[in-house]
């Protein structure tokens, strides 16, 4: 017969790990007195992060399929990338920076600095997005549609993957702003922190898709 | 840092009243888990229709059927069968029920937790898989029907619309965009259950005070959260090939029925393969898992004997997860792949038996010395592990790629993947509505037509199954509409027929367990005790059913392991979770 | 009183348990025992080294298989609750470490066993010499094109492609390394005659499968796959598409006929001679 019996009489109060007041395994930090207990805080960020997890391999598959993709090509022909995206990963680097003055500002309890902060943020959030639709036309115009060739296929697809998920960093941007804070689950310097968070990622995002699409042509 | 605030909107533990917020829209885990555990219910059965007008064709071909056109089923009818079949097992159910389902409604409560992290997210989730699966189910309606490309959807054949066959113009389309929903709600389901895991346990609730079933459903969320993204992106490349005109996986010069294919240059079907075998691969797990967390949990139960080997138990579930990534190669060891990774795909796999074998190993320490009380619950759960083990062992067979050469999409695949993930996964389902049930309806299942439903199945699985290993062996491929073009096909009938028949009894006993279910929701033995089936987790510490916020907006508080059973000097066999040590009765 | 009844309840399960393992167990083990259907002999020596692993396999997974499942029925009637108390043991770590080496030593063992039966076939190229054909799938045939005396593949065109006008695979005429081209709807192979065929398709993966060969590739769109065999034994074998390729796969099929080195000449003669 496997195993050992355990006939100690004495771990019914201590034994298999348990009978000792038990470290705490959730949250410790809410109330719990007669109403629901909250989630805690470090949830959001737990999911957050898991939902970049799931960000990161959504665009493995897509930047593995590219390299493999390129590597089979008889048929790839290097796209050439419009001037525009230059300027617009710079508008996307000064956003990343406004934002952390933005929370700084928040943390500092100068709201208004905050407001005005964080709209530049969100602005030039969508110059970026508008500067990539440019980048689109110009290169529309250059007769390189998504069709043409495998490069123009992956340049929109990319950039048009993270353009989607950029949005919803704008769409987080604006219900920091406009969202009634009194009644919500979490505060506004917590969404605040997790806005900057995912939008810092999709910055570092971005500059990983541009490599890839100028040193992977 | 800024202190949380209370939130006044959210403090109330009343069940929301109305009935669209408490049955439909609702954002309780309970009613999510319910709902998703409906779906599958719907699902399951509709898979198994297809499948035994599959089977009925198989096994009678030239017999005339009132539900066909004509009265004989057509190539294209049964492969659009085929593709259905399996899409709808495999999301809908296999996907669905033990994780969804079954981990929407108990892991909360086994851990401790008032809902999931994220209540409204969750039940956007179950919304989305319900649009996923009537965009599915709406390819039969469309124009061509449903896709005959398989649940695998393989491009070419997926990728050039309706000239490469019916059913792979709107019906493929439809397919594709519901396999692409279904990714989204996966991944919000997956983020919510890896989060509540993490942060909302109870005091004491410690990473080895998990109960197994805890522990495969975090595992299998993490599956899903690293699987479901490549699998979206895998959709998106073939939407945009069919749609779009582009070529990520469609090579130039194709000629189809003497037309030629002119838009298309220099994409590859295999990537598509890869893409879709890293995803596929861990979709195994995230089946399976699940049940082997429930026959655990129950084997340990109703054996009144602690899980043996309960780290090692968590080290081959980790395991089985980690190593599930690194094995997608060898659905490919046909497929034009360099022989050396083939070959190094094929060791990885032999790898993952054994994690799975020192699952079984622990499963027969667990009974071992026990106090077995054989119970609906409980023989599922034993008919489980005999069924892991038949299934897994024909996967030695597969994982060598020069035995894979010979038995590759024949029969033989058929009978392994079935057996393992398709028939043990729904065992544990099983399993687990017998054990669950009284918990979630305040009622119990009635044992006796269990009992009739656990033998015809498990005998009837077993009649089904078995012989498709030696159709396999015979050569036998599969997706095969019949056998009329193939002479060594054809003195392989019989066993069709003695197939199907075992398919007729095992589908029949299902309606006798959908029978079961709807009676005893209604005239069931009520379920008074909290606990009848003296149980050691926390869902059998509150009454049944659960109210609205579990605990009554009290956190419980974890004191012992999760299979504190026939501990000797405590006077009764079992010492549940949340007992305080002072309050253990000793013998 | 209760507690009787409860034991007598659980002593039928128990044993209905035990006797429908120990059937299954048997029937199971006898059909494979009786090879009651079983893979036809091999044509080739790579066929033989994998049906030698095959049986090494399957001695392995006998074993384990019989044991598992037979274990099993004990434990169920062993244990069975006949009012006695349950064991509590949690575990021994002894025995896991020593199941856990085991079955890597005989899985990863098994594993690289299988190397030589893979590897003839697909770490090797094939001999210089070896007869050249080209196999080609689609919707839902199988074609099979041999160089002829200049040794050469002529060009296709996926433009000329003809099914109904008798030129399947699109040769394009005006190229003289396609005059002398022999496409033949079955495969004719001399024995004893190493063969390399380069595999592909036209329209959709198809999987060109020989029972007798052992062997099975997909036929994927937009690559060449080489595959070597040489076949020993004369007969006829058939080919099937074991790749789903849409509503005919299963009646996509052909013949590949064995004959010998004399047969074959006079069967090339007689296609060249056909195709003038």
């Amino acid at each position: 017969m496997p195993g050992t019996i355990v006939d100690d009489v004495e771990l019914i109060d201590a034994g298999h790990g348990g009978g000792t007041p038990p470290p705490a395994g959730g949250d410790d930090d809410g109330d719990s007195s007669g109403s629901r207990r909250p989630v805690p805080r470090r949830a959001y960020f737990t999911a957050l992060q898991l939902g970049l997890a799931g960000i990161v391999m959504f665009f493995m598959a897509l930047a593995s399929s590219y390299i493999v993709r390129k590597g089979l090509g008889m048929d790839w022909q290097t796209t050439p990338l419009p001037r525009v995206l230059w300027f617009n990963t710079a508008i996307l680097l000064a956003s990343s920076a406004t934002i952390i003055v933005a929370r700084k500002k928040l943390e500092g309890g100068e709201r208004e600095a905050f407001r005005s902060w964080w709209w530049v943020t969100t602005g030039l959030g969508l110059l970026f997005l508008a500067g990539q639709i440019i980048a689109w036309r110009q290169l529309a115009a250059a007769g390189m549609l998504l069709a043409t060739n495998p490069s123009s296929s992956f340049f929109y697809l990319l950039t048009a993957a993270h353009g989607a998920h950029l949005g919803g960093g704008i769409l987080a941007l604006f219900y920091v702003t406009f969202r009634p804070w009194s009644r919500s689950r979490i505060t506004q310097s917590t969404a605040a922190e997790l806005t900057s968070i995912y939008w810092h990622f999709m910055d570092g995002l971005w500059i990983f898709l541009f490599a890839l699409l100028t040193l992977g042509r | 840092m800024v202190t949380h605030e209370n939130g006044g909107g959210h403090g109330q533990h009343q069940p929301p009243s109305g009935f669209i917020r408490k049955y439909v829209f609702s954002i309780d885990h309970k009613v999510i888990g319910i709902q998703y555990l409906t779906l599958a219910l719907f699902s399951v059965f509709l898979g198994m229709g297809l499948s035994l007008l599959m089977r009925l064709h198989l096994a009678w071909p030239n017999s005339h059927w009132f539900f066909f056109k004509g009265g004989l089923m057509t190539p294209e009818q049964y492969l659009a069968l085929v593709t259905m079949h399996g899409t709808i097992m495999i999301f809908m159910v296999l996907t669905t029920a033990p994780q969804s389902g079954y981990g929407n409604y108990f892991l909360p409560i086994q851990i401790g937790a008032a809902d999931m992290a994220f209540p409204v997210l969750n039940m956007l989730s179950f919304w989305t898989t319900f649009l996923s699966l009537m965009v599915m189910v709406a390819a039969f309606f469309v124009a061509g029907g449903a896709p005959i490309g398989g649940w695998t959807s393989y491009p070419t054949l997926s990728a050039l619309g309706e000239i490469t066959g019916p059913g792979q113009g709107a019906g493929e389309t439809l397919w594709i965009v519901g396999l692409a929903i279904f990714c989204a709600a996966s991944l919000m389901g997956a983020l919510n259950f890896i989060t509540t895991l993490i942060d909302l346990r109870a005091k004491g609730m410690t990473l080895g005070r998990l109960p197994l079933t805890c522990w495969t459903w975090l595992v299998t969320a993490i599956l899903g959260l690293l699987a479901f993204g490549v699998l979206l992106a895998a959709c998106i490349l073939l939407l945009l090939d069919r749609i779009a005109g582009t070529s990520f996986f469609v090579p130039g010069g194709l000629v189809i029925t003497d037309q030629v294919i002119t838009w298309h240059k220099g994409g590859s079907p295999l990537l598509w393969q890869h893409l879709f075998w890293f995803f596929g691969h861990p979709e195994v797990y995230i089946a399976i898992l699940p049940g082997m967390g429930v026959t655990s949990h129950l084997l340990s139960t109703f054996a009144r004997k602690p899980v043996f080997g309960y780290r090692a138990m968590v080290g081959a579930v980790c395991g089985i997860g980690f190593l599930g990534f690194c094995v997608w190669g060898h659905h490919m060891f046909v497929s034009g792949m360099s022989p050396y990774s083939a070959f190094a795909f094929s060791i990885l796999t032999m790898t993952i038996g054994v994690p799975s074998a020192i699952k079984t190993f622990n499963w027969l320490g667990t009974l071992w010395g026990g106090k077995i009380q054989f119970n609906c619950a409980m023989l599922f759960a034993l008919g489980f592990v005999s069924l892991f083990v038949s299934g897994g062992l024909s996967g030695l067979f597969l994982a060598q790629p020069s035995l894979d050469l010979y038995l590759h999409d024949t029969y033989f695949v058929i009978a392994h993947f079935h057996l393992i993930m398709g028939v043990a996964a729904i065992f544990g389902m099983f399993g687990g509505a017998y054990f669950w049930f009284p918990k979630m309806f305040g009622r119990f299942l009635n044992e006796g037509l269990g009992k009739v439903h656990f033998w015809l199945t498990f005998i009837g699985v077993y009649c089904i199954f078995m012989p498709m290993h030696f159709l396999g062996l015979a050569g036998h491929p599969r997706r095969y509409f019949d056998s009329s073009a193939v002479t060594f096909l054809q003195k392989l009938q019989p066993v069709h027929v003695f197939i199907t028949i075992g398919a007729i009894i095992t589908i029949s006993a299902q309606l006798l367990f959908l029978y079961n279910v709807i009676w005893s929701l209604i005239a069931g033995k009520e379920a008074k005790e909290e606990n009848p089936w003296h149980a050691t987790t926390l869902e059998w510490s509150i009454p049944s059913p659960p109210p609205h916020d579990n605990f009554g907006g009290l956190e419980p508080v974890v004191y012992h392991g999760p299979y504190e059973f026939s501990v000797p000097g405590a006077s009764d066999d079992f010492i549940p979770q949340h007992l305080a040590p002072n309050l253990v009765r000793k013998a | 009183m209760l507690s009787r009844r409860l034991e007598r309840g659980s002593t039928s399960v128990a044993l209905a348990f035990v006797v429908f393992l120990v059937l299954m167990t048997v029937v199971t083990v006898y059909i494979f025992w009786a090879k009651t259907w079983w893979f036809p002999p091999a044509i080739n020596d790579i066929g033989n080294e994998i049906d030698a692993q095959f049986m090494r396999t399957l001695l392995i997974t006998g074993i384990v298989f019989v044991a598992a499942q037979l274990g099993l029925a004990y434990a169920i009637f062993k244990f069975r609750d006949q009012g006695q108390k349950a064991a509590s043991f949690e575990g021994n770590n002894t025995m896991e470490i020593v199941w856990t080496v085991a079955t890597i030593v005989l899985f990863v063992g098994l594993g690289l066993y299988a190397r030589n039966a893979w590897a003839e076939v697909h770490f090797t190229d094939a001999a210089p010499g070896a007869l050249q054909i080209e196999v080609t799938g689609q919707q839902f045939v199988w074609n099979f094109r041999y160089a002829g005396p200049d040794r050469k593949f002529g060009r296709v065109k996926p433009e000329l492609v003809s099914a109904s006008t008798g030129n399947p695979l699109g040769l394009d005429s005006t190229d003289p390394a396609s005059k002398d081209d022999i496409v033949s709807p079955v495969i004719v192979v001399p024995s004893g005659r190493e063969v390399e065929l380069t595999i592909r398709s036209q329209d959709v993966t198809h999987s060109f499968f020989v029972r007798e060969l052992r062997l099975k590739q997909d036929a994927v769109p937009g690559m060449e796959i080489h595959m070597h065999f040489t076949a020993n034994d004369p007969g006829d074998y058939e080919i099937v598409c074991a790749q789903l390729c849409g509503l005919g796969h299963y009646r996509m099929h052909s013949i590949l006929t064995v004959m010998s080195e004399a047969d074959f000449e006079k069967w090339m003669k007689d296609q060249a001679a056909a195709n003038q």
